[in-house]
């Protein structure tokens, strides 16, 4: 009886129908919440590297503080504007995926393996209470170990010295090279300067830095037992800082100062 | 109501029957979610949620799926299921759903929900179905957090990321084990609770299914190839 084709039928139309219906509910009435969560947490990571994050206040009003800007990676001009894009909602990453959008990096000068790179990235600013800066936010990504790391880097007013450093997402190794997270390194990268003689010095080493070394204040402590991920945040400072990333806009800026 | 086999499909998974230790089954995400307390925990509310649930809507429907058809049906159960918790998961636990990652998706491969669904719920009533759910789910639970406490206290010094045995690293005086943070020590340290619970419990230990034989003869060297 049970076995019959029209019982079959029945049974299986019925339940894809029920478990669907359940599935499509959870999925749409759970949309908003997931997005805001996400939305969330990379404006908190903007905050923190910013350091500036109060865990008791409204998220977006601290967000708000901030003010963002597109950036031309071609002339490392500012922009306002870009395309019909609202500064609000452009997604740099979401943009490598649109070949109008980004453009191919050359396997010779993709040290940090990001395949694409949008045209126009988007950076955030924050300013002093006289208006001037005091710090750029700028997102750097990467590939480590296992995926691509995703972050933020802070410079001081001074376009050299890095004030912070966070990841929002990466898949590296719980304990050695999700290290990137452990507040002891990333506080290890403050006062780090990026260039000497208008080249990108600031690196990753292997093992513990050496502070007798003149070249000290070039290098960041490497994550033990993750030597793979450390040169690759390495590599990921090593090409945003570069050419074909924030240099022309920094050096720009240190001129005009 | 016989309140005894209620009890009883509960409190034997925990050791005597565990789905781990016993069976060797949900061996893979033992492996992959231990290596912090925290996460452990949110992954067996998951595992045990989706397993007692299964159970009961299979139970439910047991009397009308066709035979020919079943495993199809119980996994589209369990798939749904698995999907709303994830959906829950991101939507209230951001934070750690972002460090379960594809784990709480991999539960629809987890053999512990489809081995009790064909097992028992296909032929048990629908209470006492949730209820061994929920007791395999607990036994299963039970084994990831021993072994997560080890991993996450010996390995990292923390437990849910207070730190208990300050690092080397953090200025401290205790070395990390490395090796405990990565999926091969869970192997280990399953190994060695199988080994405890059927030290104490000889009655778990299985029979050979079959006998290594001496060799019949001594090797004969003369046949040896050699490696020059």
């Amino acid at each position: 009886m049970n076995d019959s084709i029209l019982k079959t039928i029945g049974v299986a139309f019925s339940v894809c129908l029920v478990c669907s219906l359940i599935v499509s509910s959870a999925a749409v009435s759970l949309r908003d919440l997931q997005n805001e969560n996400k939305l969330n947490d990379r404006r908190i990571k903007v905050l923190q590297v910013a350091d500036i994050y109060n865990p008791n206040e409204s998220i977006s009003e601290q967000f708000n503080q901030l003010e963002s800007k597109f950036i031309d990676f071609k002339t490392g001009m500012l922009m306002d504007e870009y395309n019909n894009f609202s500064l609000e909602d452009y997604d740099q990453v979401v943009a490598t995926k649109n070949p109008n959008l980004s453009s191919r990096v050359p396997t010779s000068k993709d040290i940090a393996i990001i395949k694409n790179r949008e045209n126009v990235g988007k950076i955030y600013i924050l300013r002093n209470n006289l208006g001037s800066v005091d710090k750029l936010i700028l997102p750097i990504r990467g590939y480590g170990l296992w995926g691509t790391l995703y972050g933020y880097i802070s410079i001081e007013d001074d376009f050299n010295t890095v004030s912070g450093i966070e990841f929002y997402e990466h898949k590296e190794t719980p304990g050695l090279g999700a290290e990137v997270d452990n507040p002891n390194w990333k506080n290890s990268w403050k006062g780090k300067k990026i260039y000497k003689n208008n080249e990108v010095v600031l690196s990753v080493i292997k093992g513990k830095v050496d502070n007798t070394d003149s070249l000290a204040a070039y290098k960041v402590d490497g994550l033990s037992g993750a030597t793979i991920t450390s040169r690759g945040v390495s590599n990921m400072v090593s090409y945003w800082f570069g050419e074909s990333g924030y240099s022309q806009l920094l050096k720009e800026l240190d001129y005009e100062s | 109501m016989n309140l005894k086999k209620y009890q009883e499909v509960i409190i034997k998974p925990l050791i005597d029957e565990n789905p781990i230790t016993l069976q060797i089954l949900g061996i893979c995400s033992a492996l992959a979610v231990t290596n912090n307390l925290a996460v452990t925990l949110v992954m067996c509310v998951a595992v045990i949620s989706v397993l007692s649930f299964s159970n009961l809507f299979i139970s439910l429907i047991r009397n009308h799926i066709p035979s020919s058809i079943r495993i199809i049906v119980q996994m589209t159960i369990i798939a749904s299921l698995v999907i709303v918790v994830d959906e829950l998961l991101k939507a209230y636990d951001y934070e750690t759903s972002k460090k379960l990652s594809v784990f709480v998706g991999l539960i629809i491969t987890n053999c512990i929900v489809m081995g009790r669904a064909e097992a028992f719920a296909m032929k048990e009533k629908p209470l006492l179905s949730f209820l061994d759910g929920l007791g395999n789910g607990l036994g299963y639970s039970l084994i990831l957090i021993g072994v997560a406490t080890i991993r996450e206290l010996f390995g990292a010094g923390t437990l849910f990321g207070y730190e208990i045995l300050p690092l080397v690293t953090n200025g401290g005086w205790y070395m990390g084990n490395n090796l405990l943070l990565l999926p091969p020590s869970s192997f280990i340290i399953i190994g060695l609770f199988i080994w405890l619970i059927r030290t104490i419990k000889p009655s778990q230990i299985e029979e050979d299914d079959f006998v290594v034989s001496n060799h019949s003869t001594s090797p004969d060297l003369t046949k040896r190839e050699l490696n020059v």
